[in-house]
């Protein structure tokens, strides 16, 4: 299962990168799934931010939101427009 | 209903002109407009910058003005927002509703502000003499968003 990842502001800064397409293994099926991985595989910052947000195909999501291939998944900060 | 996302600065009396032009029912039209200030957190700030989430900004902005239409009788909406370096004293955003009466106008206009506070994926960095940082998010932003959520009581 192959998924678009996005950072923005400084979770983009912190991870040094705005993006990357991952190959997901099989059972990771959820947004806090795939969180975990992620952290676990090494962008520390995912794990430790505070009050992370995420959106899935462009519309904000919950840790319980599922994951499904051709996905596009966002990681941003609470939002400080206006 | 119109949503812009833009680099550029708009001209407030040629928008709030144009989206009223021609249309004789509107006898209310309220607008916000939200300014860079020189201060924030304690720290002065000699400038931002706006970074936001191309495609999906536009959808949540678009979503947050079609609510707002669904709640109260409105006839036109315009939100524009900037992104990119901004300076104190310019303009950020300019939210505008018209209808029949202020009462529509006016509660339509803060709603669509208070809910892109809280919901529209925009981050501010601002530059201050002991360097650049993000902005924390409020927790009174989400407290004004949360009061336009009816209850039963």
């Amino acid at each position: 299962m192959s998924v678009r990842i996005l950072y923005f502001a400084g979770l983009r800064e912190a991870l040094g990168k705005a993006g990357e397409t991952i190959d997901l293994p099989a059972g990771i099926a959820t947004i806090g799934a795939l969180r975990d991985w992620l952290a676990a595989d090494g962008r520390d910052k995912l794990a430790s931010a505070k009050n992370l947000r995420c959106a899935v195909n462009q519309a904000m999501a919950g840790p319980e939101a599922p994951v499904r291939d051709g996905d596009e998944v966002a990681f941003f900060p609470p939002v400080t427009g206006g | 209903m119109t949503v812009r996302v833009q680099e550029a600065d708009f001209d407030l009396n040629a928008e709030l002109t144009a989206l009223r032009a021609g249309d004789p029912r509107i006898g209310a039209l309220a607008s916000f407009v939200g300014l860079v200030r020189d201060i924030n957190d304690g720290a002065g700030v000699s400038e931002m910058t706006l970074e936001h989430y191309p495609g999906m900004t536009e959808k949540a902005l678009e979503a947050i003005v079609a609510e707002a239409k669904g709640r109260w009788d409105i006839y036109g909406a315009l939100v524009i927002h900037r992104v990119g370096p901004l300076r104190p004293c310019d303009q950020i955003v300019l939210v505008a509703v018209t209808s029949a009466h202020r009462g529509e106008a006016f509660a339509a206009c803060e709603f669509i502000m208070d809910h892109l506070k809280t919901r529209a994926p925009f981050w501010k960095r601002e530059t201050t003499p002991e360097g650049a940082r993000w902005v924390d998010a409020r927790d009174s932003d989400d407290s004004a968003a949360a009061r336009w959520i009816p209850t039963d009581s």
